[in-house]
């Protein structure tokens, strides 16, 4: 039996089909609707999250430092008597930008020459993964404070470094997909039809391993946001005042033992379910995209 | 225990009873039933095959019976009966004694079924201390008797070897022993064959029938080949759309088949003395008929045997290093260096050796032989998708095979040689609609510009090949094996090639779909006045499209020469030999 799922009878195709398979997912599988509408949540935070805060992030109020959280303070108010619950609404900005802005990166360089080591083979396969190698041989985290500290302390870097550390991940999965795929069929069928091998490689083999890059942007995503805030919370990147998780949840670790928990807590939380959002999502994804899964 | 009943089972009680059998699969788009009140009965030592297309439901009537269904699926309806024993009600521990023991399957491919990492002779242990059959002390002398009986030549040296040593027949063999390991009273085989040689598949089923007839035991033979099912059982069951349509013995099935369909499948099975047409469906023949007999007449005009020829091959010659010569043990890790045995391998291995032929205008030309032969190797070359080692590859006078392969692409010689792929999933891109697939050639070396003329031109082409228009913005996914392969098929006439070469266009195809297919490929032909190297390993397909033969063994051509004569009245040993593997239904 090679062919049981021959021409369904409906027009299936499209964005309507996507999204009719997307609803499906997501009520076959709760955890995946719950990530979809964390998901949803961390993006108003970081169009809108300035606009709809209550109180100004960086205003500092002393006589109303070290509050617990209250109807006014709602995640409460740290030493300098700021607004908790606006310092971490207004941090998803920062966070998520330096997320996506890596992860970006990271596709672009890690993804293509991953795409071309696979395809050409050869020298270039050679020199990209060696390259994926080297940086394979650090522990990925001192290898991103160290990039940091060499090239300055600025958020630029810290995107710098994040795609760095993913690079050989995005590398090695490109590479794979690309190289089952450089003698296939339909390749082949492009070679005949008189298409170089850039254009085989960036016309046919790339839109064929998408879903797959798409699904490790989604999981690398959380991972990009538990680094930046990594180096920010030991002091690189982003400097204070800026609300930025790593630093609020450094900032706040102080004021753990006198009994100050919520000043770390928020932040920190805001930082797990991002991360926990991003890695579930990447799941779900994985589901979209599978036809394996499509039972 | 389940087991102790059967023996005690009336004579007149069939062995395995299936009754009013319906299988559904709950999927997203609702319940789909693939088995609809299916009735088969199975008696001691019959062989029956079950025979249909792709989706006929024929091999999850088997997996009901094993009750191996996936997650999706379950029995609705219906009743199995095995040996006096309600398959349906039986809780999972009993099944799980039951298969193995008095059911056991053999499956298509037989590389995928053994496990990769364990040697062939362990996992016929596996299978014989599970059911209790070996103590650990005569675990091995049994193995190796098994691997006897399957007639595999030194058996206590293959009882070390891994399923990646052994050729695809010969793992068929170790999937045979393992089936029939703990001499179960039913065997259930889901393709064995397919994708085996024909050689290999004549000796794979003669073992199976000889192993069962000896052992009492009985067969399902579940297969889409109605020759294969005829020529080795005592019955069959023909299937179309999860429904029995026929069942009738092996003899009076081909010579007088009742239902409809049973009719259709008959008329499309390549066999001697027909023609193309005489493989379709009886109404749409005649008419396809006439047609053919008016443009023959042009044909034959066109097919000029003064005019130089289109293709020459001369000593063609393909050699790959060979990677390493100990075969990959690891004892060659440690064997001293320089010690290489006076008897070892050269250091690299011919896969073509010096072939010559030649393809004139319009004619059809056939390239079979058995898969290692180098056919494949061989079209690859001359399509301009690797290069030769040695030899000359002259096209209409101009000797490509001087081009590296890489240039070729961007020639204008690129658009005289297209190819038809042997698998039409594959050769798509999954994420191109058909209209794209089609396009692509015509968007790099096409003379129509602009999108509105690619698309005429698609149209065009779909209008020729008989694709609906409407399925012109379907993914791969959404269309069927025929459809895919005729876009295959337009995509490769798309540029007005002069060659094309097509490999194994229709083995991936139903058997109703391949005499469509192949009548396609003639009148386009016909039409456009293209030659065709045609590489088969399938005589019968082969006899009905090809003017002449090239039978290739090892590289080396051993038989060429008009169809009729080489098919007919063959001069080579080999060439007999693969014409008598064939299955031959009783007619």
């Amino acid at each position: 039996m090679s062919d049981t799922t021959a021409a369904p009878s409906a027009p299936t195709h499209g964005m309507g089909a996507v999204l009719r398979h997307a609803q499906y997912v997501i009520r076959e599988n709760k955890v995946t609707g719950f990530a979809f509408g964390l998901f949803v949540i961390i993006l108003l935070a970081a169009l809108f999250g300035p606009h709809i805060v209550p109180y100004d992030p960086l205003a500092s109020n002393t006589s109303a430092a070290l509050q617990a959280p209250s109807a006014r303070h709602w995640f409460g108010t740290d030493q300098l008597g700021r607004d908790v619950f606006s310092r971490v609404v207004v941090a998803t900005r920062l966070d998520f930008a330096i997320a996506i802005f890596s992860v970006v990166l990271v596709f672009l360089m890690g993804g293509l020459a991953g795409v071309a080591a696979g395809f050409f083979g050869g020298w270039t396969d050679r020199i990209v993964s060696r390259i994926a190698d080297t940086i394979m041989a650090f522990p990925l985290f001192v290898l991103a404070m160290g990039i940091v500290a060499a090239l300055g302390n600025t958020v630029e870097n810290i995107v710098l470094a994040t795609a760095i550390v993913n690079f050989p991940l995005y590398a090695r999965i490109a590479r794979a997909e690309a190289n089952v795929r450089r003698e296939a069929g339909f390749v082949q069928a492009a070679r005949l039809s008189g298409n170089g091998e850039m254009r085989i490689l960036l016309g046919h083999i790339l839109p064929n391993i998408m879903p797959i890059m798409v699904v490790q942007m989604s999981l690398t995503m959380g991972y990009a946001i538990l680094n930046a805030a990594g180096l920010s919370f030991i002091g690189l990147g982003v400097r204070p005042p800026t609300p930025e998780w790593g630093i609020m949840v450094a900032e706040g670790a102080a004021f753990m033992v006198s009994g100050e928990w919520w000043i770390a807590f928020f932040p920190g939380l805001g930082l797990m379910m991002a991360v926990f959002c991003f890695n579930l999502l990447g799941d779900g994804l994985r589901d979209i995209i599978d036809p394996q899964r499509r039972t | 225990m389940t087991a102790a009943a059967i023996p005690n089972a009336p004579p007149e009680v069939p062995l395995l009873d299936v009754r009013d059998l319906t299988v559904e699969f709950s999927t997203r788009r609702g319940t789909v039933q693939a088995v609809k009140h299916v009735d088969v009965t199975v008696g001691k030592g019959e062989t029956v095959a079950i025979v249909g297309e792709s989706g006929s439901g024929k091999s999850v009537t088997s997996y009901a019976v094993m009750r191996i269904l996936d997650r999706a699926g379950h029995i609705a309806n219906g009743t199995i009966t095995f040996g006096g024993v309600d398959v349906g009600k039986a809780d999972e521990r009993n099944m799980r004694d039951l298969r193995g023991r008095e059911i056991s399957m053999i499956f298509q491919n037989p590389r995928a079924a053994l496990n990769p990492i364990r040697k062939v002779g362990h996992q016929i242990e596996d299978v014989l201390r599970q059911h209790a059959q070996a103590g650990s002390d005569d675990a091995k002398t049994k193995a190796i008797a098994i691997l006897e009986q399957v007639r595999i030549a030194r058996p206590d040296e293959r009882y070390h070897a891994f399923p990646f040593e052994l050729s695809g027949g010969m793992c068929q063999r170790v999937v045979i022993a393992l089936a029939l390991a703990c001499r179960p009273q039913l065997l259930i085989a889901d393709e064995p064959t397919t994708g085996l040689d024909v050689t290999t598949q004549k000796t794979v089923m003669d073992l199976v029938v000889e192993l069962t007839r000896e052992r009492g035991m009985s067969t399902i033979l579940i297969t889409h080949d109605l020759g294969l099912a005829a020529a080795y059982c005592d019955r069959v069951v023909v299937m179309e759309k999860g429904r029995v349509v026929e069942t009738a013995n092996s003899h009076a099935i081909f010579s007088a088949p009742n239902h409809p369909y049973t009719r259709k499948l008959v008329r499309a099975t390549p066999r001697p003395g027909v023609t193309l047409t005489d493989l379709l469906p009886e109404d749409d023949a005649v008419s396809r008929s006439a047609l053919r007999k008016a443009s023959a007449i042009n044909g034959a005009a066109h097919q000029g045997a003064g005019e130089p020829p289109l293709l020459v091959v001369d000593n063609l010659i393909k050699e790959y290093p060979r990677k390493d010569v100990n075969g990959g043990s690891f004892a060659g890790l440690f064997k001293r260096n320089g010690a290489a045995s006076p008897d070892a391998p050269p250091p690299v291995f011919r896969a073509v050796d010096g072939i010559s032929f030649s393809v004139r205008r319009g004619e059809s030309v056939g390239l079979v032989g058995e898969s290692g032969c180098g056919k494949s190797t061989t079209s690859t070359m001359v399509m301009r998708l690797i290069d030769k080692t040695d030899g000359q590859i002259l096209f209409d006078g101009e000797d490509i095979g001087a081009i590296p392969a890489r240039q070729f692409a961007r020639l204008p010689l690129r658009k005289r040689i297209q190819m038809v792929f042997q698998d039409p999933t594959e050769s798509l891109n999954p994420r191109f609609t058909a209209a794209r697939a089609i396009a692509d050639p015509i968007l790099r070396m096409g003379d129509e510009k602009g999108t509105k003329a690619v698309r005429a031109r698609c149209e065009e082409l779909a209008t020729q090949v008989g694709l609906p228009l409407d399925l012109l913005d379907r993914f791969p996914h959404q269309l069927s094996g025929g459809q895919k392969a005729r876009i295959g098929i337009a995509r490769a006439i798309a540029l007005k090639p002069e060659l094309v070469i097509l490999d194994e266009p229709t083995a991936a195809l139903d058997v109703s779909v391949q005499a469509v297919v192949l009548n396609l490929l003639q009148d386009l032909k016909e039409q456009l006045g293209m030659s065709y190297l045609f590489v088969s390993h399938d005589l019968n397909v082969v006899r009905l499209l090809c003017d002449r033969v090239i039978v290739m063994q090892a590289g080396r051509i051993v038989e060429e020469g008009p169809t009729e004569q080489v098919l007919g009245a063959p001069a080579a040993a080999y060439t007999r030999e693969l014409l008598s593997a064939i299955p031959h239904p009783p007619l």
